[in-house]
């Protein structure tokens, strides 16, 4: 195609992380032109990015990517929640049948030279039988009989699918860990916005993040570097969710397993937070992937690990809890006064300790 | 006490019990007064009886007064007492002194630095702010509490002896292979603590995935290092350099009868081997003596078993029958033997997927473990020395 600069598709531009990630295109020095593609119109400033109102379900979609001479397709919405879409059903035809529509269209479309799909660690499943770090090769232990893991795994084989079908176009799979930062609506942000956050009792699952910025960032680098493969991405280290919660002094409540079901469905009713099972799952044995194909493979380095990424989202949130650590703060700065302790303070020593 | 005073059935005239006003009513108190002798005296004691116990100090005090303008012998109201609150009589200064000098028998002459530095601690693990590798071990936690806790039981209570800990490479990564037994897995805990302070480095533990479905337990040993026991993370492991136990008899070993004690089940299918090959690490064959007898299993209920998704139900002669006290393991003498390192860097690449290799390999640490397990047995006096 032409040497001028890439002519990039990006779908599901509606929502917050596809509108930015189209800016961000539009802004790389080796991109022509950014075409965002969605069923509603997004909500933001799209900047340069010229915006098409197509149905991704329709085959619309193929005459757009020739007419518009498209040689990057970068497929965004894969969704995780029914959320302002509707139901469950709406959510499957969107995931399942809009890339299948999609996919199609790319077939038939002679001048695509890459394809992007943005997947998620999800398609692995949580389980006790898991490996500690799943590597790009592993299939879930138990392969994922509904919701947003089994469209994720169909998306999945329809993109293998079409890689065998169209060998000389590059297809990266990016498979991110949860996204979080200030400005992510997820099922796990709103899950860690909630004032007291549920636990399952007697569990405590490993997480791994990805920064926002650096899933923007992978995307916008597999749009524009000559990559194929499928790769895990997720920023670097390990926190445990108790942990995690500590660090944003939030208070807890652990639930027992067949209680945490109830209260996640009356959660969701509230439309407080999304509890679905793969979420509960992932919240009961958590999950960590390997990522060290997307630093040989991919040639990309996230810039927030785990910890900063969740600390970045952390910032956003008024602490609600956290008291136990402001009472053990108010002991230590009062301990290394010597000579006897004021009589006011030591009195709650004996009790923060035990109850911290 | 108030309370012993005879109180008189009925009231004759005066408010009596559960009336709710606090004095006399003028009408009874002009009875009183007027009345007979008998009269004033269990009025006085009457009311104070009544009115002491819920307030204290002053109140007492004010329904006393009418009992002051009362002639003749009048007593004191027997219910005087000041200080109902357990706290209240104790001065600020006796609080500090009986902390500072609490504080001085837990942690030393030193106490002030060392219950900052504990602080420290604390505030770190409340605030979150400490690391876990990739497979959920926290060292900080396992090194100040699992191992401190364990150190006493394997110490004192099991006097655990521990022969050829210099077989243990210092560095890099290595496969213990042990026998299990003992009902529960104790023989874990105290191998991971018997290594860490004769060497130094943690043992890696590969659990069951059924340790990874129950919770508490669950936490506990991702916290102090395990991981399931698959191939893929027992190479990473592996790969990474750790010190990786296994124990390959699996339930087999650990839920078998007593009778059969020290008798070495299957191998699995030798799993642990095909990592050790794939990995060029060398395999350290651990023989335990001792934990087969803490709990001797006597029977199991099968079917109760199965219904809780349990391996085993186990019944020892103390278990269901003494209750908790059951839970107690008894005091056996053990004896932990680590031996000559089998090197597996020796095998051509495609050793790990040559079945007849694995099994051979297999064999040969199986027949290591069960001879040193017959050579303790020998030189161990009996079960409790």
């Amino acid at each position: 195609m032409g040497s001028a600069g890439r002519v990039v598709l990006v779908t599901g531009v509606s929502r917050d992380l596809g509108r930015r990630f189209a800016r961000a295109a539009a802004a790389d020095p080796a991109v022509d032109r950014v075409i965002g593609v969605d069923a509603v119109p997004p909500h933001g400033d799209i900047g340069d990015v010229s915006f098409v109102r197509a149905d991704i379900r329709n085959p619309v979609i193929a005459k757009v990517i020739v007419k518009e001479d498209v040689d990057t397709v970068v497929h965004m919405s894969v969704i995780a929640t029914p959320g302002s879409a509707g139901g469950r059903n709406t959510m499957k035809e969107l995931n399942v049948i809009g890339t299948m529509q999609l996919l199609a269209a790319c077939q038939k479309a002679p001048g695509l030279e890459r394809l992007v799909v943005k997947s998620t660690t999800t398609v692995y499943g949580a389980s006790s039988r898991d490996p500690a770090m799943f590597t790009e090769d592993m299939e879930p232990r138990r392969a994922a009989r509904a919701g947003y893991a089994k469209d994720v795994a169909e998306v999945e084989s329809y993109v293998r699918g079409f890689a065998r079908r169209r060998p000389d176009v590059a297809v990266t799979l990016l498979r991110a860990a949860n996204v979080i930062g200030p400005r992510v609506t997820s099922p796990l942000t709103s899950y860690f916005r909630l004032p007291v956050i549920p636990t399952v009792l007697g569990h405590d699952p490993r997480l791994q993040f990805l920064h926002e910025r650096d899933l923007i960032e992978v995307l916008r680098h597999a749009a524009v570097n000559d990559v194929a493969g499928t790769f895990n991405v997720a920023g670097d280290g390990i926190l445990i969710l108790s942990q995690a919660v500590r660090r944003l002094q939030r208070p807890t409540v652990a639930l027992p397993p067949f209680a945490v079901g109830g209260v996640g469905s009356a959660l969701r009713s509230a439309r407080l937070a999304d509890f679905s099972p793969e979420q509960i799952d992932l919240l009961t044995y958590g999950r960590g992937v390997d990522t060290t194909r997307m630093r040989t493979g991919l040639g990309f380095e996230p810039a927030y690990t785990t910890a900063e990424a969740f600390a970045d989202f952390g910032l956003t949130l008024t602490p609600t809890g956290g008291r136990a650590e402001k009472l053990l703060a108010r002991m230590a700065r009062s301990l290394p006064e010597p000579a006897p302790v004021s009589s006011a303070l030591p009195q709650p020593v004996p009790g923060g300790v035990d109850h911290g | 006490m108030g309370d012993a005073e005879i109180i008189p059935i009925g009231t004759r005239g005066r408010p009596g019990r559960g009336t709710g006003s606090s004095r006399p009513s003028s009408a009874a108190r002009s009875l009183a007064a007027g009345g007979k002798p008998a009269a004033p005296a269990s009025a006085t004691r009457a009311a104070p009886a009544k009115k002491a116990p819920p307030k204290k100090a002053a109140p007492p005090k004010q329904a006393a007064e009418p009992a002051v303008d009362l002639p003749a012998d009048v007593q004191r109201a027997p219910t005087t007492t000041r200080d109902r609150g357990p706290m209240s009589g104790i001065p600020a200064a006796d609080w500090l002194s009986a902390i500072n000098h609490g504080a001085r028998e837990v942690f030393g002459e030193q106490w002030e630095p060392q219950l900052a530095q504990f602080l420290a601690f604390l505030r770190r693990r409340v605030a979150g702010d400490f690391t876990v590798d990739e497979y959920g071990f926290d060292r900080e936690i396992t090194e100040r509490f699992l191992m401190a806790t364990l150190r006493p039981i394997a110490e004192k209570w099991f006097r655990v002896e521990v022969r050829g800990a210099e077989n243990i490479p210092a560095e890099g990564g290595a496969l213990v292979v042990s026998n299990h037994s003992g009902t529960v897995p104790v023989d874990g805990l105290m191998t991971l603590v018997s290594i860490h302070d004769h060497t130094g480095r943690f043992l890696r533990p590969l659990g069951a995935d059924l340790v990874f479905k129950m919770p508490f337990v669950s936490t506990l040993a991702r916290k102090s290092g395990a991981t399931l026991a698959c191939n893929e993370d027992a190479e990473r492991m592996l790969r990474g350099g750790e010190l990786v136990g296994v124990w390959p008899e699996g339930f087999k070993g650990i839920g078998k009868p007593y009778a059969e004690r020290y008798k070495l089940q299957r191998f699995g299918r030798g799993g642990f081997v095909s990592a050790a090959l794939r990995t060029g690490v060398p395999i350290i064959p651990l023989s335990v003596v001792g934990a087969e007898e803490i709990y001797p299993l006597v029977g199991n209920v099968p079917s109760l078993a199965r219904l809780l998704g349990l391996p085993y139900i186990p019944i020892t002669p103390f278990f269901p029958l003494l209750g908790p006290l059951g839970l107690v393991p008894l005091p056996s003498k053990w004896l932990l033997e680590f031996g000559e390192p089998i090197r597996t860097d020796e095998f051509d690449a495609g050793a790990a997927d040559d079945p007849m290799l694995v099994f051979n390999v297999t064999d040969q640490v199986r027949e290591t473990i069960q001879q040193t397990l017959y050579s303790l047995l020998m030189k161990r006096q009996s079960v409790f020395r």
